[in-house]
C-alpha cells in the first residue's frame, strides 16, 4: 500500500509556493524588452463607430502602436467564436453574430475593445489611450432581457432579430397531456440573477512573437492553454497551431470566467508582431474584469410542476430566457441548453418534462459558463418549484421529494430529458443532511428564535449535476464543435521518479497533489516520486483544460489508463527478468511478482532495466513513458442534498446563516481535504448568488456593479463555517475510479437551499440576491408570516 | 496615475506654504479615498502634498472636558487609544468599525471628515458630539464644517489641523453597512450632552444631517420607545442599487432606536 | 526619485515615481511578486503587507511614502526554511488553493495575531473583511488562523 494513495488527506504539493510568496502567475512574468498594452474600451453600450483618429496617441512619448479593428481586418484576423451550434426548433441553426477581436463597426456593449495601444510604459499606454478619439454615434442600447425581444435596436444589425435561438428540449404533447390531468399545478416565475466570476487574479497576457523562430508564445490565465492554441489558430488565426506555445502557468482561480477565448489575449500576441517581436504585456485591472470577463447566469423563467392527488410529480414545464450579452462567447450558447434544459429531471422521475429556451443578444458583457453553467439554474428551478409544490400541498418539504426520488433500484435511469444517470443514492444524502441538522428539531429552534424577535427558517436542495465533460459523440451530436476527451502522458526516469503530464489545468483544484495520489497508487511509487506537469501546450499532450468538473473523471481516468499501460510494458520486463510467463506476473504495491512465489522485481528495478536495456524482452521498446486518451462513456452525475438554517432580523430584513450542511455523493474520493475544500468554496458562491451578488446593468447599458464598491463579494463573515459530508459515495461507472467531479456542486445545490430556507422564515420567496431590503419588503407584504408557513 | 510631484512638509507651516500658490496641488491625508481617485485617474493634481511626517497633526490629547484628536491620527488609533475608549467608547467604536483593518491603520480622521463621503462615519459622529474642527486659520463647529455632499467648509488653502470632541453623557453609534463597501447605508450617531440630545445620520442622505424631531422626542425620554412615534420623511434621501430611499427612512429609526439602546 | 527602505530586513534602494505604488515598487522594482493586486478598489488586500509592522494594503500607499520605513512582504514570513506558523497552518489546512489572494491572507492574520493573540472565530472573520479569497469559501483559512494563533500561543508561553 502507497501512503498516500486513493483516498488518503494528503497535504498539498502546490502550497509551498503560494505560502511563501513564490507562485508564478501570469502578471509575475516580466520579459526582456516587454511592452505593454492598454485597451481602449467603449463606453457607451451601443454605438456606431464613425471614425477613429489614433494620430494623437501614436506621436505620444514611448507609444509603439495604436491598432484597431481597421487594423484587424486589414491583417485578415479572424473572428472569435462560439464552439457549440445550438439549432432553434425549427431546425435552424443559432445566429451568430460577428465578434471581432477590436470592435468593427460597431460597439455593443461598455466596455467593448475598440483599440489597443502599445507603449514602452504602462502609464505611457494609458496616456497615449486618452489621447485616441473615437467618433461614436449612439445608438439606442438593449439592455433588459425581458424587453430584448422587441427592444427597437438591434445588437447584430446582420441578424434579424435580437433572438439568437430558440431551442426545446423534450415531449411537449406528453406534457400538455400530464398537465390535462393533474390534481394540481404549481407555478414559479424566478429569475436567476447575473453574477460576475470575480477570480481574484484578473486576467492577463503577454504574446510575444519571435520573428528569428517565426513562433510564438503566449503567456496566459487559461484553464485550458490547448483550446486557447486551437481558438486562436483556427479560427483567429493569429498564429498557425504548429508555431504557437500557449503557457497558463499558475492561475489565480477561474471558476468558468478563464475558459474563453477572449479578443485581449489574441491581441497582444499580435501586437507583438506588429512591435516586431517585442513582447507585449496586457494585465486586466479589476474595474476591466467586471466589464469584460464573461459574467454568468441571467436567466428569466417560467415553470409549472403537475402533481397528483398524492404529490407524484407527473410534469414539468419550463420556458426559460437566457442573456447571452453582446456577443457569443466560447460556449455560451450550450449554457442555457445542454447543461441546462437536461438537468431539468433534478433527482427525480418525472416522467415527462419539456423545456423551452430564447436566448438574447443584449447590449451587456457576454455572458458565459460560470461555476455550474447550466445546472444551477436548473437546480434553483427545480428545486424552488418543488418546496413551492410542498407548502401549496401541506407537505413536508423532505417528504415531498422522498416521494418523487429516482429509487436507488432504478440506476441506470434514463430522464425524459436526455441524459442516463448511472448511479446514485438520493435517500441516502437526504437522511444523511437531515440527520445531521435535527430537522426535526427545527420547530423548537424557530421558537426560541421567536423570542429573540427572530424569524428562523430551514431549507432544502437536493440537487444534482452532469459532470465530467464529456462522451465526445454525445456532445457532438448536440453541436458541440469538439471532442471532450482528455488526454495524459506518464514518463518514468532511470531513476523511478515520474512525471505525470495531463491536458487539463490546475487553478485552485490541487491537481498536482490529487493526480500524484493517483498515479502514486496505480504505479505504488512514493507519493513524493510524482510530480504532475500542466499547463503549457509544448509539454503536455493536447488536452481540452479544465471546467466542468471534468478533470479527476476524464483527465484522471486518461492518467490511470497511462498507468495501466506501464504496469502491463512493466509485466513483459518483469517476466523477461524473472524468466517467467507474462500471464504469471502480478503486480501489487510496487512489485512485480510470479504469481504464488516469493520472486519479484520491483517497479524501480523495472523501469532501470527499460531504460538500460541489456537485458531485455526481444522485440519490446525500450522506455517506460505511456500516453493515453480517455473519452467518457457517459457524464457523471453528482448528487447531494443541502440544509441551510438562517435567521432573519424583521427589523433590517439581514438574513444570518447559522447552519449550512452539505451532504454529497461524489462516488470515490481520492483526497477529501481537497474535496471537502472545493464544496466550501462552491457554497460561499451558491450563498453568494442568493443573498449578495448581482450584476446591475442601467437602462444605459452602464454596469452599476463595476467595483468592489458596489457588487458584493462574499466575506468571511458573511459566511458560516460549513459542515460538509463527502463520504460514502455510489461510485460512477463512467470510469474505472468510480469517481464524480466535486468542483461545481457547491454552487449549485446551494442558492435554492438558502431561497428556500428564507421562504420558510418569512411566507415569502424573495429573488435573489435576497438583500435586506428585498427581505424586509416581502416581510412588509406579509401580513402574517408565521400563518404562511 | 497622472504623474505629479510630491512633497512631504514637516510641519503645518511649510504645507500650508506649498498649497499656496499651487492651485492645482492636493493634500493627502491616509489616502484611502484619494490614492483609488489617482489610480483611476479621476483626479490630475500638479502637486501631492503628504501630511504623514507633520508630528503635530497627530495624537490623542485629553483637554477642556474632551478630547483632541489630530488630523493625522488613524482610525485605528482612535480605535484602540485608552482615552478614547475611556472618555467616548461610542467613538473608539465607531472607528474600530471603518473600513477594513488595512483601512485603519492609514486611513485618517482629518481625511475622512475634509472628504466628507454621505456615507462616512466620522461626520455623524461629530456633529452628535458637538465636535468643534480645527484649521490652520480657525476653528468652527463641526455643523458648519460639512456642507454638502463631499462638500466642506474648507478653503483652498486651508488645513484642517485637529478635532475637539466634548465627552458626552451617553452616546452610541449604530450602523447599517453597505455589504459590499461596507460603508455606513445609514449610520445613526446619538449623544446626550450637557447642552442636549443630539442625533446625526449618515450614508442616508447627500450629506450628514440632524434628526431633530428625534432629537426633541429623545430630550424629554431618551428610550428608544420615545422614538416610536416619529416618522423619517424618504423625500430627501439617498436611493441606489442598494437601498431605496423609503428602506433607508425605515432604516433610520432602527438604526437610531438601536443606537439608543446602546448607549442605554 | 530615490527610494529607500528596509525589505524583509534588507536594505533597498531603487527608482520610483511619486505615482509609484509601493505594490509596483515591490513586484516590479524589487522582483518581490508574490504581493499581488486583485483590486483596484482597496478591498481585496491580496496585497496586503507590513510597513512599521502593520497591515496596510500596498496598492493604497505610494512607494516614497514608505521611505526609510520598515516593510516586510510575504517573501520575508519564512526564517530561512522554517516556516512562519500561519504559513504552516494555511498549507496543514488545506487554507489556500489558488493561492491567489493567501500572501494578503496570511500577512493581514499576522498583524491579527500580533494585536490579538486568542482571537474568537468570529473576530477572525470581521478582521478579514478586507481580504478577498474567491476559492475556499473562508472556511479553512479561519480554521488555519485559529489553529496558527493556537501555536504562536503555545510557542510563547515555551519560551517564557
Amino acid at each position: 500500500m502507497v501512503e498516500k494513495g486513493i483516498g488518503a488527506r494528503v497535504l498539498r504539493k502546490e502550497d509551498q509556493r503560494f505560502i511563501t510568496g513564490r507562485g508564478r502567475y501570469t502578471d509575475d512574468i516580466n520579459q526582456h524588452g516587454q511592452a505593454h498594452a492598454v485597451f481602449l474600451r467603449s463606453p457607451h453600450a451601443h454605438a456606431r463607430i464613425r471614425g477613429i483618429d489614433t494620430s494623437a496617441a501614436e506621436a505620444m512619448p514611448g507609444v509603439l502602436a495604436v491598432l484597431t479593428g481597421e487594423d484587424v481586418k486589414a491583417d485578415g484576423l479572424g473572428n472569435l467564436v462560439c464552439g457549440w451550434l445550438v439549432k432553434s426548433k425549427d431546425g435552424s441553426p443559432m445566429h451568430m453574430g460577428p465578434h471581432p477581436l477590436l470592435a468593427q463597426e460597431k460597439a455593443r456593449y461598455v466596455g467593448d475593445r475598440v483599440a489597443v495601444i502599445v507603449a514602452e510604459t504602462l502609464e505611457q499606454a494609458h496616456d497615449a489611450a486618452e489621447a485616441v478619439v473615437v467618433d461614436y454615434e449612439e445608438l439606442g442600447p438593449v439592455v433588459a432581457l425581458e424587453r430584448a425581444h422587441d427592444a427597437g435596436s438591434l445588437v447584430h444589425d446582420e441578424i434579424a432579430s435580437n433572438l439568437a435561438y430558440d431551442w426545446e428540449l423534450g415531449d411537449k404533447a406528453a406534457v400538455d397531456a400530464a398537465f390535462g390531468r393533474a390534481a394540481h399545478v404549481t407555478r414559479i416565475d424566478l429569475v436567476n440573477n447575473r453574477l460576475v466570476p470575480n477570480a481574484i487574479e484578473p486576467r492577463a497576457a503577454i504574446g510575444h512573437y519571435d520573428p528569428g523562430m517565426d513562433h510564438y508564445t503566449l503567456h496566459v490565465t487559461s484553464q485550458n492553454p490547448h483550446v486557447h492554441r486551437l481558438v486562436m489558430s483556427a479560427f483567429v488565426g493569429v498564429a498557425p497551431e504548429h508555431k504557437l506555445r500557449v503557457v497558463a502557468p499558475d492561475v489565480g482561480g477561474g471558476f468558468g470566467s478563464k475558459i474563453f477565448i477572449y479578443g485581449e489575449e489574441c491581441v497582444v500576441l499580435w501586437a507583438s508582431k506588429k512591435v516586431r517581436g517585442r513582447p507585449v504585456k496586457w494585465t486586466a485591472d479589476r474595474s476591466e474584469a467586471f466589464l469584460s470577463d464573461a459574467h454568468g447566469r441571467d436567466h428569466i423563467s417560467h415553470a409549472e410542476l403537475a402533481l397528483d392527488q398524492d404529490g407524484s410529480f407527473l410534469a414539468m414545464r419550463v420556458n426559460t430566457k437566457a442573456n447571452l450579452g453582446a456577443y457569443m462567447s466560447t460556449f455560451s450558447s450550450c449554457i442555457p441548453t445542454y447543461l441546462y434544459g437536461t438537468l431539468l429531471a433534478g433527482q427525480y422521475k418525472t416522467p415527462a418534462i419539456y423545456c423551452d429556451v430564447q436566448a438574447y443578444y443584449t447590449n451587456t458583457a457576454p455572458v458565459d459558463a460560470y461555476r455550474g453553467a447550466g445546472r444551477p439554474e436548473a437546480s434553483f428551478l427545480i428545486e424552488t418549484l418543488v418546496d413551492q409544490a410542498a407548502g401549496e400541498l401541506g407537505m413536508d418539504p423532505a417528504e415531498l421529494r422522498r416521494k418523487n426520488f429516482v429509487p436507488k433500484t432504478a440506476f441506470p435511469y434514463q430522464t425524459p430529458v436526455a441524459l442516463t444517470y448511472d448511479t446514485g443514492d438520493y435517500e441516502a444524502t437526504l437522511d444523511e443532511a437531515l440527520r445531521l441538522v435535527d430537522w426535526k428539531g427545527f420547530a423548537a429552534r424557530k421558537a426560541e428564535s421567536q423570542r429573540r424577535g427572530r424569524l428562523r427558517g430551514i431549507g432544502l436542495s437536493c440537487y444534482i449535476e452532469a459532470c465530467g465533460l464529456a462522451p465526445s459523440q454525445v456532445v457532438g451530436s448536440l453541436g458541440a464543435g469538439v471532442g471532450l476527451w482528455e488526454s495524459a502522458k506518464v514518463r518514468f526516469s532511470h531513476t523511478g521518479k515520474v512525471q505525470a503530464l495531463t491536458g487539463t489545468h490546475s487553478h485552485g483544484q490541487g491537481h498536482e497533489t490529487t493526480f500524484a495520489q493517483l498515479v502514486s497508487e496505480k504505479l505504488g511509487i512514493p507519493y513524493e516520486d510524482v510530480e504532475v506537469i500542466h499547463g503549457d501546450t509544448e509539454k503536455t499532450p493536447v488536452g481540452m483544460g479544465t471546467y466542468g468538473s471534468r478533470s479527476l473523471a476524464v483527465g484522471g481516468e486518461a492518467l490511470a489508463k497511462a498507468c495501466d499501460k506501464l504496469v502491463e510494458k512493466g509485466k513483459k520486463i518483469a517476466a523477461h527478468l524473472l524468466e517467467a510467463s507474462e500471464a504469471d506476473i502480478e503486480f501489487k504495491d510496487g512489485n512485480f511478482t510470479v504469481a504464488g512465489t516469493d520472486r519479484s522485481k520491483s517497479m524501480g528495478e523495472v523501469v532501470f532495466t527499460a531504460y538500460v536495456p541489456h537485458n531485455y524482452p526481444a522485440g519490446l521498446e525500450p522506455g517506460m513513458e505511456e500516453s493515453a486518451f480517455f473519452d467518457p462513456p457517459n457524464f457523471t452525475y453528482p448528487a447531494g442534498t443541502y440544509v441551510c438554517e438562517l435567521e432573519i432580523d424583521p427589523a433590517t430584513g439581514t438574513t444570518e446563516i447559522l447552519r449550512f450542511v452539505a451532504v454529497d455523493d461524489f462516488g470515490n474520493v481520492i483526497n477529501p481535504m481537497i474535496v471537502e475544500g472545493q464544496v466550501h468554496g462552491g457554497l460561499a458562491q451558491g450563498i453568494g448568488q442568493a443573498l449578495l451578488e448581482g450584476a446591475v446593468y442601467d437602462e444605459s447599458g452602464q454596469l452599476l456593479t463595476g467595483s468592489y464598491m458596489d457588487y458584493t463579494m462574499p466575506r468571511a463573515d458573511d459566511v458560516p463555517s460549513f459542515e460538509v459530508v463527502t463520504a460514502a459515495g455510489t461510485a460512477s461507472h463512467a470510469n474505472s475510479l468510480g469517481v464524480k467531479g466535486c468542483g461545481e456542486a457547491g454552487a449549485i445545490g446551494a442558492p435554492a437551499a438558502v431561497i428556500n430556507a428564507i421562504t420558510n422564515a418569512i411566507g415569502r420567496r424573495v429573488e435573489m440576491p435576497a438583500t435586506p431590503e428585498k427581505v424586509w419588503r416581502a416581510l412588509q407584504n406579509t401580513q402574517t408570516p408565521q400563518a404562511a408557513e | 496615475m497622472y504623474s505629479f510631484e510630491y512633497h512631504r512638509p514637516g510641519s503645518v507651516a511649510e504645507a500650508a506654504q506649498l498649497l499656496t500658490g499651487n492651485e492645482d496641488a492636493k493634500l493627502l491625508a491616509g489616502g484611502m479615498t484619494y490614492i483609488p481617485t489617482l489610480k483611476q485617474r479621476l483626479a490630475q493634481p500638479s502637486a501631492v502634498i503628504d501630511l504623514g511626517g507633520i508630528a503635530e497633526l497627530k495624537g490623542i490629547k485629553e483637554e477642556a472636558g474632551g478630547l483632541t484628536i489630530g488630523a493625522m491620527t488613524t482610525h485605528g488609533e482612535v480605535a484602540s487609544s485608552a482615552a478614547v475608549r475611556q472618555a467616548i467608547p461610542a467613538l473608539a467604536a465607531l472607528a474600530s468599525n471603518i473600513g477594513d483593518a488595512q483601512v485603519r491603520n492609514r486611513g485618517t480622521i482629518g481625511g475622512s471628515i475634509s472628504n466628507n463621503d454621505p456615507a462616512a462615519d466620522y461626520p455623524a459622529a461629530l456633529v452628535a458630539l458637538g465636535a468643534t474642527v480645527r484649521t490652520s486659520k480657525r476653528e468652527l463647529a463641526a455643523e458648519d464644517f460639512f456642507t454638502g455632499m463631499f462638500e466642506t467648509a474648507l478653503e483652498e488653502d486651508e488645513i484642517l489641523t485637529a478635532v475637539h470632541v466634548p465627552k458626552p453623557e451617553k452616546a452610541a453609534y449604530s450602523k447599517f453597512a453597505n455589504p459590499a463597501s461596507r460603508y455606513a447605508i445609514v449610520g445613526v450617531f446619538v449623544a446626550r450632552t450637557s447642552a442636549g440630545v443630539r442625533v446625526a445620520v449618515t450614508g442616508a442622505g447627500p450629506a450628514v444631517f440632524r434628526a431633530t424631531e428625534m432629537e426633541q422626542a429623545l430630550a424629554g425620554n431618551f428610550s428608544a420607545a420615545a422614538l416610536d412615534n416619529v416618522t423619517v420623511a424618504a423625500d430627501a434621501l439617498n436611493s441606489d442599487i442598494h437601498a431605496s430611499a423609503e428602506y433607508r427612512a425605515h432604516l433610520v429609526k432602527v438604526m437610531a432606536k438601536r443606537a439608543v439602546e446602546a448607549a442605554g | 526619485m530615490k527610494v529607500s527602505m528596509s525589505v524583509n530586513g534588507k536594505q533597498v534602494s531603487g527608482e520610483a515615481e511619486p505615482r509609484t505604488l509601493l505594490v509596483e515598487f515591490l513586484r516590479y522594482e524589487l522582483g518581490l511578486t508574490g504581493t499581488h493586486v486583485g483590486c483596484d478598489t482597496s478591498q481585496c488586500g491580496a496585497c496586503v503587507v507590513h510597513v512599521n509592522g502593520s497591515s496596510v494594503k500596498s496598492c493604497t500607499m505610494l512607494a516614497v511614502q514608505a521611505e526609510g520605513a520598515q516593510v516586510t512582504t510575504i517573501e520575508g514570513m519564512a526564517q530561512g526554511d522554517e516556516l512562519h506558523p500561519l504559513q504552516a497552518a494555511f498549507r496543514e489546512h488545506h487554507g489556500l488553493q489558488c493561492g491567489f489572494c493567501t500572501p494578503g491572507m496570511i500577512m493581514s492574520a499576522a498583524d491579527l495575531l500580533k494585536t490579538n493573540p486568542s482571537p474568537s472565530e468570529h473576530e477572525v472573520r470581521e478582521w478579514l473583511e478586507g481580504n478577498i479569497c474567491r476559492c475556499t469559501g473562508y472556511h479553512n483559512i479561519v480554521k488555519a488562523i485559529l489553529a496558527a494563533a493556537d501555536t504562536m500561543r503555545g510557542a510563547a508561553r515555551a519560551a517564557e
